[in-house]
């Protein structure tokens, strides 16, 4: 719901653009050959250039343009001839030279868009950056970095390549917020250029708030609240942040633009720097960088490459697997779910059985299993040779589970499995009359009231002996041979 | 120690003269005169005389040590050294040693050159006489009163001073040139793009260029053409093959069109007996059988404002990483902003506290256009204006500064007087072009050496130097 | 561009060296507003030339795409980069307090 009832009963709206920074998952940094990799011992993946040690010189990492190029085909960028890398020139420990390089007025891609929901985001721009290194806040509480007697910097993620992803003040909602990242992010993991980990910071999230009254169409004074560092803080910082300022705005204040800090735990957000604080950046060409001009041959390898992106992934899963939408996102929540469902199929499985299985019975075995555990290495085969035990009638459906989380577990193929188990079911039609006609003779009473019973009745008597055949036949029988035997003895 | 740096290298190669000897000779006259003129920051004997020993070794057993075999090499000090000293003569570098060498270095100790030391320059290269130095003033060797010019103040009067055959200075706005023509030496400023700037600690990036000094046309063109060509660790580095320069040196200008630069030869305050050299290289030009005719490069003449932007700007960027917290000095202070600020004030001498803050000024919001934006498009005329004179002309001849060695103090209260004896020099460097002073007479009154300059367009190089060598042979008396 | 701006006063020369981080005196603070209001006079006869139509060059050589492989490479050993560093501690640089987040 896009509209906020404040407490004096006005309807307000949210107005939102998001920045994203997105860490490439190149094998080396933006500028240098230190190793890309995140969890090291501080200082070890460092050299001259992303120390900014003196007389160093950086040389741009072909594949950061790659994966830029890559975004800028799954989000319907314009790429221009041209882009060029800036120095932002400010001061802060954790930056070696104390700039910024990054794009400014020319970056690799501008004007892409992403829908939600059937809405169409647009995308402002995306631009390549380097990171900047981590500080550890000492001798404070809970490592703040207010109230700490000094800082300790590493710099192992200084040089990693970032894509700055800045959206258009498209959003109108928390939620759509929250869906427009998760789309980002299956996106950008889809196409193989980050592993947008929120926690790992190696995807981090700003957002731009202002609320305006509904019908309004103006844009009101803007916040920027940092340090969003999982959807629902993303979601919560924004409600929160709504808050904040409808209630400034019904008592007659005015918001005044600053960034601010959501604070997790405590469930606000706090002022950082206001506007007059901002800083004057200095921007310039980077001298040391020559200007980026895609060739034809790149874009067309980049296109040539391109997996297919999880909404047209989602839409045709939806179709051909016959199933919703919910489904659709299940299968593509967890790697490698989809491509499990579908080879099924491709095997001879019957494309929606193959797919609810796989959301329900995979994700459970995985559950099982818990962190860590993926869907590489499982045999589509085990699927398919369950369901076609189910289908054959020799296994209940119930019992293809139980057959199915054992051959997922290694036990075994689910012939074998059934064999072992004892669990065939009788299929023969010929032993299911005998036990039918036991049935009847041992419980004439309820035959009889089923013949002189109402809707409701028969219904209640009928399930009594089915339940009484299936008891004598220990739950082996095949259900549905079952029923057909018993509807034409009580018809007879 | 008058043999030139062929002629050491070539009896190094046969073995008629040890390394070992051509260092320690070396070092006697270091040990003689180096009190007096101050040319290094930093000698290094010891690895000098290890690096000679190896030489010999190599020669022992066969094998080539390479075209400057045991030729002494001195280093200008914002050249990265592993393990050695590197200054920038800034106290804020002092100490600091580097975990890596310039490719240039690598490039000539694999070339067989002896790095002999480590030489004095104005901080960071700012300046013009090698007076704004942390570690005290070089003298100009031929006048122990006067400076040696600047930046690379140290390397120039090294050379001049018979320290060493060969010197490596950088040059962003003529300081290779200038000290060269101060000192009576041959300094020369390649193509932007020809030499790598990797391990050069910056100035001004899209300026700086590294270059030789040597006591002769020859010698300066084998050093260059053993330390240029393309560098993959520098991506301003010209990945095309580079001509060679030793060979056809001596071809003559016979056919060339000379083209004396009015707007750099006519300026305000040139010493006459500065012009009068120019006329005179360029008559013997002519008798060598060039044509020779005036140009006029009507933009040149904003060079040196769009270089003061220019320059500081890139600068301002460049020197900021120096806050004490990586490496180098720190001063301390109760939090990071003002540790960085103690530090930088401590650090950084005035000059290069006064190009910081004008080149912030230059770049700051509400100025960027009429200062640093405006700038960049004079260096767009400037290019233009070089463009059409390199139609008509081959090379253009012009002072490499309006005056000979000034008296040491003379201009280290007046920075914008300082400025103007660049004025010559810069505008080769806002067009990326080559240039080189070469000694042209002395004047008559102090008998200090004059220099003039030929500028030549991107990658005529070897041009240049050819021209040099032609006034060098006809240099007269 | 064919304005030059004004006269550069104390205050911006303050607010220059904040940008600059340094922590220049009074007596420096003078001495610069005089100098650099010389310079950037000096400098003003470029400010006022008619550049309307040219566009600017940031750098003498036209090459473009100057790309390195993404192959990892040995990095420096980290002791090597710490003795130069003016304090540390457990394997990171120390820093005195920072006073607020990056901006
Ligand atoms: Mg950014
Ligand atoms: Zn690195």
């Amino acid at each position: 719901m896009s509209v906020i009832t404040s407490a004096s009963g006005t309807e307000w709206e949210i107005v939102s653009g998001l920045e994203v920074h997105c860490e490439l998952a190149t094998a080396t940094k933006i500028f240098c050959s230190c190793a890309n990799q995140f969890g090291e011992e501080p200082n070890t993946n460092v050299c001259p250039v992303c120390l900014g040690l003196p007389g160093s010189l950086p040389v741009l990492n072909e594949k950061a343009v790659e994966y830029a190029l890559r975004v800028g085909e799954a989000f319907h960028f314009t790429v221009p001839a041209q882009s060029v890398f800036h120095r932002k020139n400010y001061f802060y420990p954790d930056m070696p030279k104390n700039f910024q390089t990054t794009q400014y007025d020319e970056p690799i891609c501008e004007h892409g868009w992403l829908e939600v929901d059937g809405v169409r985001l647009g995308i402002t721009r995306a631009h390549l950056e380097e990171d900047t290194g981590k500080s550890m806040h000492m001798g404070g509480a809970g490592g703040r970095i207010h109230g700490a007697s000094h800082s300790l910097i590493d710099y192992n993620r200084a040089g990693v390549p970032l894509l700055e992803i800045v959206s258009e003040p498209d959003i109108r909602s928390s939620e759509q917020a929250a869906a427009y990242v998760d789309e980002l992010r299956s996106t950008l993991k889809a196409i193989g250029v980050s592993d947008v980990k929120m926690e790992e910071g190696s995807l981090r999230v700003d957002a731009n708030v202002s609320v305006r009254r509904i019908g309004d169409t103006g844009f009101g004074t803007r916040c920027e609240i940092k340090n969003l560092n999982s959807l629902k803080s993303l979601r919560d910082a924004m409600d929160h942040e709504a808050a904040r300022q409808i209630e400034i705005l019904e008592d007659g204040g005015e918001i005044r633009q600053e960034t601010r800090l959501w604070n997790e735990n405590e469930g606000h957000t706090a002022s950082m720097r206001s506007k007059e604080e901002a800083y004057d950046y200095r921007y310039f060409p980077e001298p040391d960088l020559v200007p980026v001009q895609p060739t034809d041959e790149l874009r067309a390898h980049v296109r040539a490459t391109m997996p297919e992106l999880p909404a047209a992934r989602r839409t045709r899963l939806m179709a051909e697997l016959s199933i919703s939408e919910q489904d659709a996102r299940t299968l593509l929540s967890t790697d490698g779910l989809a491509d499990f469902a579908e080879a099924a199929v491709v095997l001879g499985a019957p494309p929606r059985d193959a797919a609810l299985w796989t959301t329900q019975d995979v994700s459970a075995h995985l559950n099982v299993l818990g962190g860590g555990a993926t869907v590489e290495g499982l045999d589509p085969g085990l699927l398919v040779e369950t369901l076609q035990l189910v289908s054959d009638g020799l296994v209940s459906r119930n019992q293809g589970k139980e057959v199915f989380a054992a051959a997922l577990a290694g036990e075994g193929r689910p012939a074998q499995i059934v064999a072992d188990r004892g669990l065939a079911q009788v299929s023969d039609s010929g032993a299911l009359g005998a036990v039918v006609d036991e049935v009847f003779a041992a419980n004439s009473a309820a035959v009889q009231e089923w013949r002189d019973g109402d809707d409701k009745v028969r219904k209640k008597k009928r399930g009594f002996l089915m339940g009484e055949a299936m008891k004598a036949l220990k739950g082996q029988g095949n259900p549905q041979l079952l029923n057909q035997l018993i509807d034409e003895r009580l018809a007879d | 120690m008058n043999s030139s740096a062929f002629d050491i290298a070539a009896d190094v190669r046969a073995g008629r003269v040890s390394a070992r000897d051509v260092v320690e000779q070396h070092l006697a006259t270091i040990a003689d005169r180096e009190a007096d003129v101050h040319a290094f920051n930093l000698v290094m004997a010891d690895v000098a005389r290890r690096q000679a020993d190896a030489v010999d070794g190599d020669v022992a057993a066969g094998h080539d040590p390479g075209p400057l075999a045991g030729v002494p090499l001195a280093l200008k000090d914002n050249l990265c050294t592993r393990g050695v000293d590197t200054t920038c003569s800034s106290r804020i570098l002092q100490g600091w040693k580097p975990p890596y060498d310039a490719t240039v270095v690598t490039r000539l100790r694999d070339a067989g050159a002896v790095a002999i030391g480590k030489t004095n320059l104005d901080e960071f290269a700012m300046g013009s006489s090698t007076e704004n130095s942390a570690f005290g003033a070089t003298r100009n060797p031929r006048d122990l009163s006067r400076v040696p010019g600047g930046s690379s103040g140290g390397s120039a009067a090294a050379v001049a001073a018979g320290f060493a055959p060969l010197a490596l200075g950088s040059d962003t706005g003529g300081s290779i040139r200038q000290p060269a023509a101060l000192c009576g030496v041959v300094g020369m400023k390649p193509t932007y793009g020809t030499v790598s700037r990797y391990g050069l600690i910056a100035f001004a990036s899209s300026l700086d260029q590294i270059g030789p000094f040597a006591t002769n046309v020859r010698d300066a063109a084998l050093l260059l053409e053993t330390m240029w060509g393309h560098d993959p660790l520098d991506s301003t580095s010209i990945a095309s093959p580079l001509p060679t320069l030793v060979q056809g040196l001596d071809d003559g200008v016979r056919g060339l069109r000379v083209g004396i630069v009015e707007e750099l030869t006519d300026v305000e305050g040139i010493d006459p007996e500065v012009r009068a050299a120019v006329s005179s290289a360029a008559r013997a030009l002519e008798d060598a059988g060039a044509s020779v005719d005036r140009v006029s490069v009507p933009s040149t003449m904003y060079g040196l404002d769009a270089y003061y932007l220019i320059a500081p700007a890139e600068a301002s960027s460049n020197l900021a990483r120096y806050d004490g917290v990586r490496y180098g000095l720190r001063e301390e202070g109760t939090d990071i902003g003002t540790m960085n600020a103690n530090t930088r004030d401590r650090g950084f001498g005035a000059e290069v506290k006064r190009r910081i803050m004008l080149g912030t000024y230059a770049l700051s919001a509400g100025y960027y256009d009429a200062y640093y934006g405006q700038a960049q498009r004079v260096r767009t005329l400037i290019v233009r204006d070089f463009a059409a004179a390199y139609e008509r002309f081959d090379v253009l001849l012009s002072p490499t500064s309006p005056t000979i060695a000034f008296e040491a103090g003379s201009k280290t209260a007046d920075p914008l007087a300082m400025y103007l004896s660049d004025v010559c020099t810069i505008p080769t460097n806002l067009a990326g072009h080559c240039a080189i002073s070469v000694p042209f007479g002395s004047d008559s009154v102090h008998n200090m050496p004059i220099g003039v300059q030929i500028l030549g367009r991107e990658l005529a190089d070897a041009l240049i130097f050819r021209v040099a060598r032609a006034l060098e042979v006809n240099r007269g008396a | 561009m064919t304005s030059s701006p004004a006269r550069l006063t104390r205050s911006d020369v303050e607010h220059v060296a904040k940008l600059a981080r340094l922590a220049l005196s009074d007596a420096e603070i003078t001495e610069f507003t005089e100098q650099l209001a010389v310079i950037l006079e000096h400098a003003a006869l470029v400010s006022a030339l008619d550049t309307s139509d040219i566009p600017p060059t940031s750098h003498p050589l036209p090459l473009v795409n100057v790309l390195r492989a993404d192959v990892v490479k040995p990095s420096v050993g980290r002791d090597e980069l710490l003795t130069s560093a003016p304090d540390a501690e457990s394997g990171r640089f120390r820093v005195p307090r920072i006073l607020g987040e990056a901006p």
